[in-house]
């Protein structure tokens, strides 16, 4: 463990030997990759704490789960599917262009970046598709807290994929006025990751919200709500 | 040995200041920005404390002041509680100090992320524009307590629980956003920014503090924001997320099963580690002014160090101490008074260490210390009641009391405003280059440290007796004697004086910027990195042509055999001045001399 090697090093004997380099040539790649990692972690708190406020509220008894019996909206989920497998192709598709991009394939990369857009966009209206039959089918946002939370998961995860759009353009353009393939390659790193982790979030929230209440009953006995 | 440091890559934008408005206003130089957040804070927080002063006109003189009704009383005791915590504590120790101090303290040019550290401000700045909007819209500002417990904080009945209560909320999530993308640059920043040979272990304990705070920060204000997207989504379109069936003004409302319990648990869950939000940066800072003013290395370092980061990890497994009357299993208050009490060992152990810094030390009693002194005292006495209150059958009687109300404000209120005026006295000759007046900073300093005692103090034995906070008016009890009123006037009277007081220091800094003495580089003789720039005060860019080198650890001081009573971190072993053995009693040496005289005669006025 390095943390607790570092926590125990003892600051006040002289120096000896060579001065360690603490910043290196890798250092522009470090600061985002750190900074990610941090941000990754503040969103993964957000979500974690919506799902114990969820998980909790499914033990009241006016809580109705979406899935469970045969009437209900996700007892077969086929949208949903549909949109979980753009949001992956979406994520293969940018973790193409990181490739390509570190081999300096600048085609392909470009290519993965638009194939990574437009399936990442397709996703986002998925689910606002997904919102409309709900709405039709007069499950609005405030009948049930079952429906308002799934509005409300899926509108914060959407919000988070718009972000990561916002910031996958801000890479495109920027290599596109200064031409530095060396930052594009960083930039699409992240964001890679970026969209990766917001899958995973995705297949948890996907898992979470068209789960059965014997499920919900099971989970929150493990909790102990 | 030459090397290119993170900021000397020709890819990275020196985004050099040009123009009035680059230079000032959307600066991304992290001096700047620090001083728009310093500035913006202290304004919003005078605005705290005229509404305190307000309120203990309310209590000391109830009945005298017509133009305080209960309405505004309640939106006086939220929007002083929410403004000091938040918008002034948080702010100016995180934004302000820590985008001040990393940069320089590590060896840094900048902040990682320039461009994100304007924007902090700006939204940071936004959200205090939200919330002062909210004293002018229908109805005012809130008026549901700093804690804005639903269902009563979004419920007809509550003042502001219209547009104050929506402002408030909005302005909440701006503010955390605001402080996300500041935390991620000072992380950032600390993790990989730092010069050459400054390892973690040689950072100097204010970044430390800084460091683990915003860490706390990142990972406990999330929970505020998804209570406030919660809480708004009840209020605006009708959800009912935390709000129960309720019957208010006798009608059935829309909200059935929400639990507002969970509400607590998330507005602790961030309420307590915000403690240590606010508290690790003071502690850091108080350690470094503490050891520069005593002349001596910090009492156990490493220690430090370790029970900052268990008090960091610990803040997140004690927030239901809070709830104790609330309503839990009775093993959860077990769990949460054991854990409470646990977090108190670090606490001492920082305590004794600073203790132990100044024993034998060669303390120069200069205003910096003398706050720093003062505030190991406040935060003992603030602490202590904090063992009291952790224990549940002993919180259960005192809840909601003034025994809280005075606990609370001795070690998260004084305490971090006597470590900010340390810092501020310590800091300000770096800022501005110039000194503060001597006299005006010890007449602040003992009219707010003994004031402080005279406002709390007696407010302990209030608790005692059961006096309940946050009520307007006590009327008539059996319980409480009536020379309990006189006790109020009295902590009003005391109040006023100390808030009043806080002028002298407002005149002391406006006065000082261009008529005070000016500083020599370093006036302090201390060892860290941001007094060793070449320019004085730091430019843009803070280290001229080469990033220092760090040779050794920030406290230095009175190493024997050298012949100045502090090595700065960037001084190789080799260039150590020798102790002058021929000359020893004889030193003429300018300044070092006359800081010592100076300090020795300070010694002799206290003994």
């Amino acid at each position: 463990m390095s943390f607790f090697k570092t926590l125990g090093e003892k600051p006040w004997l002289a120096q000896t030997g060579e001065i360690p380099l603490i910043n290196n040539a890798e250092q522009t790649i470090l600061k985002g990759k750190t900074a990610l990692k941090f941000f990754l972690a503040v969103v993964g708190v957000i979500f974690f704490l919506f799902t114990v406020t969820f998980l909790s509220r499914t033990q009241f008894p006016d809580f109705m789960a979406l899935s469970g019996e045969p009437w209900q909206p996700f007892t077969n989920p086929v949208q949903l599917w549909y949109n979980s497998v753009a949001l992956l192709i979406g994520g293969i598709a940018l973790q193409w262009a990181k490739v390509s991009a570190k081999e300096n394939h600048l085609n392909r990369a470009l290519a993965g970046i638009i194939v990574g857009i437009f399936f990442s966009l397709s996703f986002l209206i998925g689910q606002l598709l997904v919102w409309n039959q709900l709405y039709d089918l007069g499950y609005v946002l405030t009948s049930n807290p079952a429906n308002s939370y799934f509005y409300l998961f899926t509108a914060v995860h959407g919000l988070h994929i718009l972000g990561g759009l916002v910031a996958l353009s801000k890479v495109t353009f920027q290599f596109i006025r200064k031409n530095s393939l060396t930052k594009l390659s960083a930039g699409i790193s992240l964001c890679a990751t970026y969209w990766h982790f917001l899958f995973v979030v995705w297949l948890l929230l996907f898992a979470l919200l068209t789960s059965s209440p014997e499920t919900y009953k099971t989970i929150a006995q493990l909790c102990g709500f | 040995m030459s090397y290119t440091a993170i900021a000397d890559q020709p890819e990275g934008e020196s985004h050099d200041p040009d123009t009035f408005i680059t230079k000032y206003i959307y600066s991304q130089d992290h001096k700047v920005i620090a001083i728009q957040y310093t500035i913006t804070a202290i304004v919003v927080g005078l605005v705290a404390l005229v509404l305190s002063g307000l309120m203990r006109l309310q209590l000391g003189f109830p009945d005298t002041f017509s133009f305080i009704d209960p309405t505004n009383y309640y939106q006086f005791i939220t929007m002083h509680g929410m403004i000091m915590v938040i918008y002034l504590l948080t702010a100016l120790l995180l934004g302000g100090f820590g985008n001040y101090l990393i940069p320089l303290m590590v060896g840094a040019r900048d902040m990682v992320f320039p461009f994100l550290n304007m924007l902090s401000f700006w939204f940071y700045f936004v959200s205090v524009l939200v919330l002062m909007a909210s004293f002018f819209v229908t109805g005012g500002p809130t008026g549901a307590g700093w804690t804005l417990y639903p269902p009563q904080a979004i419920l007809e009945g509550t003042p502001g629980s219209g547009w104050g209560i929506i402002l408030m909320l909005i302005s909440l999530t701006i503010f955390i956003i605001a402080f996300t993308m500041g935390g991620l640059n000072y992380v950032t920043t600390v993790l990989q920014a730092r010069a050459r040979g400054m390892s973690l272990m040689r950072m100097p304990l204010t970044i430390w503090g800084i460091f683990v705070a915003t860490i706390l920060g990142l990972l406990a204000f999330p929970a505020l924001l998804v209570s406030a997207i919660m809480m708004l989504l009840d209020k605006i379109v009708g959800t009912s997320f935390f709000m129960p069936a309720v019957v208010s003004m006798g009608e059935q409302l829309n909200y059935s099963g929400g639990s507002p319990i969970l509400f607590q648990h998330l507005f602790w869950f961030f309420g307590h580690p915000e403690v240590y939000i606010v508290a690790l940066p003071a502690f850091g800072m108080v350690s470094d002014v503490l050891a520069v003013h005593a002349r001596k290395n910090i009492f156990g370092y490493r220690m430090m160090v370790w029970a900052i980061v268990a008090i960091g990890g610990l803040s997140f497994i004690v927030w239901a101490h809070h709830m104790y009357v609330s309503g839990m299993n009775p093993y959860f208050g077990f769990f949460f008074a054991t854990t409470t009490l646990i977090i108190a060992v670090p606490t001492a152990l920082k305590v004794y260490n600073w203790v132990l810094t100044l024993y034998r030390g060669n303390i120069h009693l200069r205003p910096p210390m003398l706050f720093a002194i003062g505030f190991i005292f406040t935060f003992t006495h603030g602490g202590l009641t904090g063992l009291f209150l952790g224990n549940v059958v002993v919180d259960l009687p005192l809840s909601d009391t003034y025994f809280v109300v005075a606990h609370f404000h001795m070690v998260m209120g004084v305490s971090p405003i006597m470590v900010l005026f340390a810092a501020i006295y310590h800091w300000f000759p770096l800022v501005s280059g110039k000194h503060l007046n001597d006299k005006l900073s010890r007449l602040h300093f003992w009219i707010t440290f003994l004031g402080t005692y005279a406002i709390y103090l007696p407010m302990h034995y209030l608790g005692f007796l059961g006096v309940p906070r946050r009520y307007y008016a006590m009327g008539d009890t059996d319980f409480i004697p009536a020379s309990a009123q006189t006790l109020n006037a009295n902590i009003t009277v005391a109040a006023l004086i100390v808030g009043l007081a806080q002028l002298i220091f407002i005149y002391n800094v406006i006065r000082s910027l261009s008529k005070g003495e000016k500083s020599e580089p370093n006036p302090w003789q201390a060892t860290s990195l941001e007094w060793q720039t070449p320019d004085f005060p730091p430019k843009h860019g803070n280290w001229g042509k080469t990033l220092p080198v760090v040779y050794r650890w920030a406290y230095d001081f009175s190493v024997p055999g050298a012949k100045y009573d502090f090595i700065p971190q960037n001084v190789a072993q080799e260039d150590v001045e020798p102790e002058d053995l021929e000359r020893e009693g004889l030193d003429q040496d300018g300044g070092d001399g006359e800081i010592s005289s100076e300090g020795v005669e300070s010694m002799g006025d206290k003994t």
